[in-house]
């Protein structure tokens, strides 16, 4: 009976702290609503360390607050109080209880280590060389991010596109400068090294998914430049059957075609000159990974954020072409293609926002 | 220089050269205290820069690269030049008095260390004027320090190299002294706490500055001479740099925490009236703290891929810092139970203290849970953690020791008035500022950004945490306001000021003569003078006769072996950029540099002696100075 009690208490304390947690950021964005299940074990993790936290910071704060209200010295009080040595119960005590706790802790600690660790998935190779569990290849430049899949042989960049309900696995590694993999409300980040390549696992919850409008914020988090803070990207979360449409519509894609409107198609030839010595618009971009200088732009139009960071239209388009470095310092596009006329802006623009994915 | 009489008064000009040449540990312990707090001034402005351009989104009030510059500053400037210094201020100031000692073992070393911090230093934060500061952070990594164009991460390199040095004498020293100088019947268990940390976090600085002298060498090859440590086409590695910046970096945490313990742990007992609860369990705590220290420093790279068991292990590891860190917290708060607490300044700060510690310290243990870490790392929730424990840990013990130990240094006792605005203020300021950046990082917003988007719910805590930084900011400038008016008015107060010291550096007259004890103490147990009080006398019974003193010469030299390095590090630096003159000016340095210690080595130098008779004259007329 008295167990239950206190099960039962712990549950409300549990209870309580999720809902003011929960309150807390936004869907896309926190960690504290989590989107999956590896963002589920390390918010558990989070709680339970919290609640034993909280309740050490209690007994402590109550001790310490009667020791310092009930023994302050009263108005001309000369008396010399008794000097104490020391006790070997109470030692032992708070030595051993905080042992206990962190017993409690370590358990789960070290076997959602060991869990989140599990790429073995990614190793069970077929015949053809591929694998059965989906793996995206996460290349970080500065101030950019590229996505392969190499089993589906298709590359895009800025927006990573992964389907809900299953675990999808990352090969990550940097290009030039280390950087780091985060998507806070999927799960822990790991970091891009340029030394080898690191291995993790995040699951997207449909119905997390949906609550987010599909759509999740991912950020740099190791110092990279002047840019770091601006170093997004995001991620769509899609169902499976979307997914496996909109992988279709990659491998489908003709970047030769030209553009119907003559605007954009003059668009493409400036860009052809101008831009594709770094970018592709095609996703089965064949170039060895060292000369993808850029974002590939083949789902460009389809995407919800410029550069990362600034709203997805024509206008804000224009702006970052006509001047990087005014919305990312230390950027690595910035004087590679020359002064632009407003014209050949209006019609990049026209190009660009016209590479759709046919639905 | 070879009477009492030369300590008499003089000019201006006279003090400044006096200071330039000290050896004694009290002078010394001033200088510290004049530069760490210059340095932690600088370093809390480009803190108030930083809140200031994130206190809104898009914030334009600094560049990007500026803004990294700034952060780098920030960090490096606190730790290295303002936190460290200011704590080997204070042991340079009471240690030695604490065991009886009437200096430490080396002097001149003392001196050296010094002025081999300032000069490091001065050059490190010369870099603002001379084509920008670093800005790679405080941990510097290797593939981005690499890539940082200009000369910033070279000023870091040859700054904290010539000021590591000195910090590395410094801690040297004090092992030496406290083995060796300790006054008779001071046993290693009767040592004041605040000495037995002096001593752990000497030790630690020992075996943790090492590997960052051997990481920065390697990092200034790679930038000057095109060696490949850390380049990765070349077949270099840049983990070995984080691992070796760790390696010294996490004992450098509880180089900076365990003095700050020590503190408290003097401040507590004397305003309690009590004495140390438990206090050989506080000394095994203490060394155990400094033991671990050692092995949990992959805790900073759960992130970096070091795999699940290398991961599992450094979380257990970490865990059980708790178990000593808590044992030292029910240790103050039962030392406080059952006694007669009265609230000055210092008893404020160590109050406070322990709430703000424990929310620190916690924080630490959630982080030590790996998965858990994988979302907090290198988020606000950490810049959250260190600053609770940096902050309400080592600033508090900083702030607790300025007003504890000012009558000692200074034979005056700072406004308790303004004392208590400063901490009021401090306070507020602090907690408004950190607390809520814990959750700024659990909402998704990494660390080292110099701005943020709006609409991503980080608004409204960025600004709250950017008023709090005011109040701190204000809350400092009371502070000194306080130190200027307590030097103008310059009321002098005896021996003993708190009434009740415990500690043999309450037992000498104040202001403390320069040879700090006529005669060595003799030293009865636990709280030597507190003994003595309690059977009534005034002072505490002298080990040895009247007797000559052997005192050690003024020198100039430690000064001009510093000056050598800070200008041949200008020489080294430089000769990247291909210009003429930078290699005479790196020889010229060395010249200057090794030329003065030749010139110590072959000068014989024996000191002086104060007689006994002038000691006996100076007796009579209360004191000297």
């Amino acid at each position: 009976m008295k167990q239950k009690l206190t099960k039962g208490r712990l549950l409300i304390v549990f209870a309580l702290l999720t809902l003011v947690l929960s309150g807390c950021g936004e869907p896309f964005l926190s960690t504290l609503i989590p989107a999956g299940e590896a963002g589920q074990i390390a918010y558990d993790l989070m709680i339970l360390s919290t609640v034993i936290m909280v309740g050490v910071i209690i007994v402590v704060s109550i001790m310490f607050a009667v020791a310092v209200i009930k023994f302050r010295r009263k108005k001309g009080d000369e008396s010399i109080p008794k000097q104490v040595e020391g006790s070997h119960v109470l030692e032992i005590v708070w030595t051993v209880i905080p042992i206990l706790l962190l017993i409690i802790l370590t358990v789960p600690t070290v076997i959602t280590t060991f869990e989140l660790a599990d790429t073995k998935a990614m190793d069970k190779k077929n015949e053809d060389g591929t694998t059965d569990a989906l793996v995206v290849n996460v290349r970080a430049s500065l101030y950019w991010w590229e996505f392969e899949y190499p089993n589906q042989k298709i590359i895009t960049s800025q927006e990573l596109v992964v389907p809900t309900d299953q675990r999808v696995y990352f090969n990550i590694k940097a290009s030039d400068v280390k950087h780091s993999f985060w998507i806070p409300a999927a799960g822990g980040k790991i970091d891009a090294n340029t030394d080898n390549v690191n291995k993790m696992w995040l699951e997207f919850d449909n119905e997390k998914a949906k609550e987010a409008d599909n759509l999740f914020y991912g950020k740099c988090t190791e110092l990279c430049g002047p840019s770091h803070a601006l170093m997004d990207f995001k991620v769509q979360a899609l169902p499976q059957d979307e997914f496996d449409q909109w992988v279709t519509a990659m491998q489908t894609v003709d970047a030769e075609a030209a553009p119907q409107d003559p605007q954009a198609a003059a668009g493409q030839e400036i860009f052809n000159q101008k831009c594709l010595s770094c970018h592709a618009v095609s996703p089965a971009d064949a170039r060895p990974e060292a000369a993808r200088l850029a974002p590939n732009l083949a789902d460009f139009g389809d995407r919800t954020r410029v550069a990362g960071i600034l709203e997805h239209n024509e206008e804000e388009l224009k702006n970052w072409i006509a001047n990087p470095e005014a919305y990312k310092p230390g950027n690595k596009m910035t004087g590679t293609y020359g002064e632009l006329s407003d014209q050949e802006l209006d019609q990049l623009a026209a190009y660009l926002m016209g590479l759709k994915l046919e639905k | 220089m070879s009477t009492i009489a030369h300590t008499q008064k003089r000019g201006f000009a006279g003090t400044v050269w006096d200071y330039l040449t000290t050896v004694d540990h009290k002078k010394i312990a001033i200088l510290y205290l004049l530069a760490g707090g210059l340095f932690f001034l600088v370093g809390g402005i480009e803190a108030m820069m930083i809140r200031i351009q994130l206190a809104v989104p898009n914030n334009d009030f600094v560049s990007a690269g500026l803004f990294n510059e700034i952060i780098t500053m920030h960090g490096t400037t606190m730790i290295f030049l303002a936190a460290m210094p200011l704590l080997l201020g204070f042991m340079n100031a009471v240690m030695p008095l604490q065991i009886g000692a009437r200096d430490v073992a080396f002097p001149f070393v003392n001196a050296l260390g010094f002025w081999l911090f300032f000069f490091g230093g001065v050059f490190l934060n010369l870099s603002w004027f001379l084509g920008g500061a670093p800005d790679a952070g405080w941990t510097s990594y290797a593939s981005l320090s690499l890539a940082s164009e200009g000369h910033g991460i070279d000023f870091y390199v040859l700054g904290l190299q010539i000021s590591g040095f000195g910090t590395l004498m410094g801690g040297i020293n004090f092992l030496v002294t406290i083995i060796n100088m300790r006054a008779p019947g001071m046993t290693y268990m009767r040592m004041p706490l605040f000495t037995w940390t002096t001593f752990v976090a000497s030790a630690l600085i020992l075996f943790a500055f090492p590997p960052l002298t051997v990481g920065l060498f390697m990092m200034l090859f790679d930038r000057m001479f095109g060696a490949g440590f850390f380049d990765v086409a070349m077949g270099g590695n840049t983990v070995i740099w984080e691992h070796l910046f760790w390696i010294f970096g996490h004992p450098e945490v509880y180089i900076l925490i365990l003095p700050a313990f020590g503190i408290f742990s003097e401040v507590i007992p004397t305003f309690s009236r009590k004495r140390l609860f438990g206090y050989s369990s506080m000394v095994f705590a203490t060394v155990l703290i400094g033991f671990l220290g050692f092995m949990v420093w992959a805790h900073h790279m759960f992130t970096t891929g070091l795999g699940p068991v290398a991961n599992a292990i450094f979380a257990v590891a970490t865990m059980a810092i708790a178990v000593p860190t808590g044992i030292k917290i029910f240790n103050w708060i039962l030392t406080m139970w059952g006694g007669s607490i009265q609230f000055t300044v210092p008893m404020l700060y160590a109050i406070a203290f322990i709430p703000s510690f424990v929310m620190g310290g916690v924080t630490g243990v959630m982080q030590a849970a790996a998965p858990a870490d994988y979302q907090f790392h290198d988020s606000y929730f950490i810049v959250a953690h260190f600053h609770y424990v940096i902050v309400g840990g080592v600033v508090f013990g900083l702030l607790a020791a300025v007003h504890f130990y000012w009558p000692l240094m200074f034979g005056t006792m700072l406004s308790e008035k303004l004392g208590k605005v400063t901490f009021v203020l401090f306070l507020i300021g602090f907690h408004l500022t950190f607390f809520i950046q814990h959750f700024l990082g659990l909402m998704g917003m990494p660390r080292r950004v110099w701005t943020f988007l709006p609409g991503q719910g980080l608004e409204t805590g960025n600004l709250i945490s950017s008023i709090g930084a005011a109040f701190m900011f204000v809350a400092v400038i009371v502070l000194l306001i306080n130190v200027v008016v307590t030097q103008v008015k310059n009321v002098k107060v005896g021996m003993d000021p708190w009434k009740d010291g415990r500690t043999l550096e309450w037992a000498i007259p104040s202001p403390t003569p320069f040879y700090n004890f006529k005669q060595l103490p003799l030293v009865r147990g636990l709280d030597p003078f507190w003994i003595e009080k309690l059977e009534g006398k005034t002072e505490m019974t002298p080990a040895e006769p009247i007797g000559d003193i052997h005192m050690p010469n003024n020198s100039f030299t430690p000064f001009m072996v510093s000056l050598g390095l800070f200008i041949g590090a200008f020489g080294a630096m430089y000769h990247v950029d291909d210009k003429g003159w930078a290699i005479p000016v790196l020889i010229f340095g060395l010249v200057v540099t090794f030329g003065s210690m030749l010139y110590r080595s072959i000068k014989d130098d024996h000191g002086y002696h104060i007689h006994k008779e002038e000691l006996l004259d100076d007796a009579n007329k209360g004191g000297t100075r």
